[in-house]
């Protein structure tokens, strides 16, 4: 088992004297195996980007445990420890406008990555960026060198994938990669995601509101409401026999294109 | 035929910077008829956006309306000026709901002052009149009508995007535009503002509206036309269901095939998504500026720009394919 997640929970308080207790995530358990594509699936506020937050070690879990590879991150303290936690855990955001600072050109964000890795020499780190932009689909000559203004969301979204070829993590949560993605180009960028998997047996966590597009990649979809993991199967089992009522209603949310909704 | 609500004749807005002329919106001639939704899909950075503005000739430099006449409603606002525009047309005949809107409502007053501002610009009337209206129509569209006395930050993003809507119908527009209005918004929310643009059109209160969005999906569901743009212009329209069930334009096909949607037809093909990226504007390709990523180029596509041609009852496709 690659990671194991047990009774993870995060209650934000809020308030300065009227203390309100928020509960974003309830005793959130999965397990996730080398390889496999899991998807978490729920709308706005439901608590899937705390528990992403809390995967990738930027949150503190309130109770609860992540134990990946057998180590609770939040017991590692030492820099060489944080460093494998990071090589190994690499997160993907929605937006891939903030993740580039605007000051500086696109080859640093690449460049970066060799903070923790071990490559020494400049040809072969120029080797290796080179490599990891033509396997998300991007010509060098074309990106490198340019600021992160010139270059369309998608493929700015690439860039961030490249790093992964870089880095080649065991774990990459991608929290709505596509979601700010023209509807043209999602595919492509769902697809590196799966060759990633195919290629290097990388486990992907895909947070998405859509559950259209968890349908595609995913070994297993888990639907995610109120904080708490409501449902959870197969795409199959999740489209053709929901069982909780909520998926049953994110189900028939989901625009198509060959169906029209009632009353519409 | 029905009447026209919108004509838009060979229209050309271009941006003017320091490192050229953007042709947003080249040569594109569009008209809206009454009583229909009209669906304008595209990639971003195609020009979608641009027209809108252009539409409402919401011109500002370094935007340039170059060339082309606009007509709404029988008054010719291509000739307008800016004031009578703004005071006559916007939010009157004609209200556009940017792609921006989530941050369109001013953060230090509460819904119902600005309201109360918004309608003052345009019409004389008393501040409780202003109250009474504001409440009925949004008691008729189904909102709750204490956000009325809320501040902007404490609607949720679902219910800030259907104020806005309502809002700038509130003077009962003939046409409505809307840029993006959903993109932002997770599926169950999508579905509610969906859902409150078709109320708009059921009761009476506007006539038209033209959505436009990259999601084809979702004009699946309320479009009865469709429109589909590249590179600053127009590459097919006509009726929703003859656009998607027989695309003639190579663009067009590969937005339909783009789309990701549960359903049994798509897992069948597989997901593809259209090679390359849009051009740059500032030096369109040659030809149809499409060629560099289309799969049936031929030699005629890098020399010709194709025209815009009616291939039967109102279906548009600019394409050599189709004529040859």
């Amino acid at each position: 088992m690659l990671l194991k997640v047990k009774d993870l929970s995060k209650t934000f308080i809020v308030g300065l004297f009227r203390k309100k207790e928020i509960h974003a995530v309830r005793k959130v358990s999965f397990n996730i195996k080398k390889g496999e594509f899991i998807s978490l699936v729920g709308e706005s506020g439901s608590g899937k980007t705390t528990t992403s937050r809390m995967l990738l070690r930027l949150l503190k879990p309130s109770s609860g445990s992540v134990i990946f590879e057998g180590k609770d991150p939040w017991a590692l303290h030492k820099i060489e420890d944080l460093k494998w936690y990071w090589k190994q855990v690499h997160g993907i955001f929605q937006d891939p406008f903030a993740s580039f600072n605007p000051l500086y050109k696109v080859d640093r964000i690449l460049y970066q990555t060799f903070n923790l890795l071990n490559v020494e020499s400049d040809a072969e780190k120029e080797h290796l960026v080179k490599e990891s932009l033509k396997e998300v689909g991007l010509r060098p000559e074309e990106v490198l060198g340019r600021y992160p203004h010139e270059l369309s969301g998608g493929q700015r979204q690439r860039i961030m994938i490249a790093r992964c070829y870089l880095l080649k993590p065991k774990l990459i949560i991608a929290d709505e990669p596509i979601s700010m993605i023209d509807a043209s180009t999602r595919a492509g960028i769902l697809k590196l995601f799966s060759d990633l998997r195919n290629n290097y047996e990388t486990s992907v966590i895909f947070i998405t509101h859509d559950l259209g597009l968890a349908y595609y990649v995913s070994d297993r979809i888990m639907i995610m409401h109120n904080g708490s993991i409501v449902e959870e199967g197969t795409p199959d089992e999740i489209m053709e026999h929901p069982k909780h009522h909520y998926t049953m209603r994110l189900k028939e949310d989901v625009p198509l294109l060959y169906r029209k909704w009632k009353g519409f | 035929m029905s009447t026209l609500l919108l004509e838009a004749e060979r229209v050309k807005s271009y941006y003017h910077t320091r490192e050229g002329t953007v042709k947003a919106v080249d040569d594109v001639s569009l008209d809206v008829e009454n009583g229909i939704i009209l669906g304008l899909a595209g990639e971003s950075g195609c020009g979608k956006s641009t027209l809108m503005n252009t539409l409402m000739m919401k011109i500002r430099p370094p935007l340039y309306l170059v060339d082309g006449e606009i007509i709404v409603d029988g008054e010719r606002i291509s000739k307008m000026e800016r004031k009578e525009i703004k005071k006559k047309i916007w939010g009157v005949k004609i209200s556009l709901v940017p792609q921006s809107a989530l941050n369109a409502l001013m953060p230090t007053k509460r819904i119902i002052d600005f309201i109360r501002d918004v309608v003052k610009f345009h019409v004389d009337v008393s501040d409780g009149e202003i109250v009474s209206m504001a409440r009925k129509r949004f008691e008729e569209l189904n909102l709750p009508e204490d956000s009325l006395y809320l501040y902007p930050h404490e609607l949720s993003g679902g219910m800030k995007q259907r104020a806005v809507i309502a809002i700038s119908t509130l003077l009962n527009p003939k046409l409505l535009i809307v840029d993006e209005p959903t993109s932002a918004l997770d599926v169950s929310t999508q579905k509610r503002v969906l859902k409150l643009l078709l109320d708009l059109k059921k009761f009476k209160i506007i006539d038209s509206i033209v959505f436009v969005t990259h999601d084809i999906a979702v004009l699946r569901q309320i479009a009865d036309r469709l429109v589909i743009m590249y590179a600053g212009k127009i590459v097919e329209s006509g009726t929703l269901e003859d656009v998607l069930s027989n695309p003639k334009h190579p663009y067009t096909a590969g937005l339909i095939h783009a789309v990701i949607t549960p359903e049994p037809e798509i897992r069948k093909r597989g997901l593809v998504s259209i090679p390359g990226e849009p051009p740059n504007l500032i030096n369109p390709p040659s030809g149809c500026r499409f060629h560099p990523r289309c799969l049936h180029a031929m030699p005629i596509c890098k020399k010709v720009v194709p025209e815009l041609v009616d291939i039967s009852n109102g279906r548009k496709v600019s394409c050599h394919l189709v004529k040859s």
